[in-house]
């Protein structure tokens, strides 16, 4: 179960509206490499771990991006709140306002809406493990050129706080991968499913 | 870091438990991969009490953090709900 807790985990003030950057950056919400995909890629992937650490890796990222998820939605939100109708529609804005106003909604920067078929739970933990190592370099390229698009010190800081922790996050994917490869032998390296094909130990 | 201003002791503590809570957040993370590592540890519970520390703080002060922290014995209203939500900027 969860509890929320009522900040965010980095702050997120920012003064000036941007509509066009903030259509950049709800692709980390709800796009192809986005938290609300990332979320939910760990916290479903975890039911198939047969090791302990690695479900509770899964369990504690999977938390984190949530946290992430309402920091994106916060830095939108905060750039689209004050925007005036000439703004909407001179930034190209107006095909998202015409159906969320200036609500968030999970989609990618292309408008195409967020979805399950965004990411994989193989029910083989090896195949999850290393597609989470890749969500995270993808997210952080993201991260990176959105970082390029911004020349608004308030929207940078936190966007610089996000990238970094995807860079923490495959460190951590990584060193679990490991701990289940320690635990599997030379013949089933890279092709048995620990969680589902019983070890003829 | 270093050289930051507060427009009151409110924003202060807060900033101090996105910190605090941060490093929490980092060696939970960590041990999770290492779990034998008794200096982590270490270091995990020295963080994790003095962050929940300054979250009661915090909470008796502005209003509850988490639910957790929510005491209606000296309010007249339920702060929980009226309190600013994080997403709208000034002090978070």
């Amino acid at each position: 179960m969860w509890n929320y807790e009522k900040r965010l985990q980095f702050p997120v003030n920012i003064t000036s509206p941007n509509a066009r950057l903030a259509q950049a950056i709800i692709s980390q919400y709800g796009g192809p490499d986005g938290e609300m995909g990332a979320s939910m890629r760990y916290l479903s992937q975890r039911y198939a771990s047969p090791y302990r650490e690695v479900s509770a890796i899964l369990t504690d990222i999977g938390t984190e991006e949530l946290a992430h998820l309402e920091m994106v939605a916060t830095i939108v939100h905060q750039l689209t709140k004050d925007l005036s109708m000439e703004e909407i529609e001179e930034s190209g804005f107006a095909n998202y306002y015409v159906d969320h106003t200036v609500g968030i909604w999970p989609q990618a920067a292309s408008g195409f809406p967020f979805t399950g078929a965004q990411f994989q739970s193989t029910g083989d933990i090896i195949t999850d493990l290393m597609e989470d190592m890749a969500a995270e370099q993808k997210a952080r390229t993201t991260y990176d050129n959105i970082l390029r698009l911004i020349h608004d010190q308030e929207v940078c800081e936190p966007i610089k706080f996000l990238r970094a922790r995807e860079i923490v996050h495959f460190q951590r994917f990584g060193e679990a991968l490991r701990i289940v490869q320690d635990k599997l032998d030379s013949k089933n390296f890279y092709a048995f499913n620990p969680g589902f094909d019983k070890c003829p130990s | 870091m270093m050289n930051m201003h507060f427009a009151n002791e409110q924003e202060k503590l807060l900033h101090d438990i996105g910190i605090l809570s941060f490093v929490v957040v980092e060696l939970t993370l960590y041990l999770d991969t290492h779990p034998d590592d008794r200096n982590a540890m270490e270091y995990f519970n020295h963080y994790n009490r003095m962050t929940n520390q300054a979250k009661k703080e915090y909470s008796a002060k502005y209003g509850p953090l988490t639910i957790s922290y929510a005491d209606t014995s000296e309010c007249s209203d339920w702060k929980w709900a009226l309190g600013p939500m994080p997403w709208e900027g000034g002090c978070n």
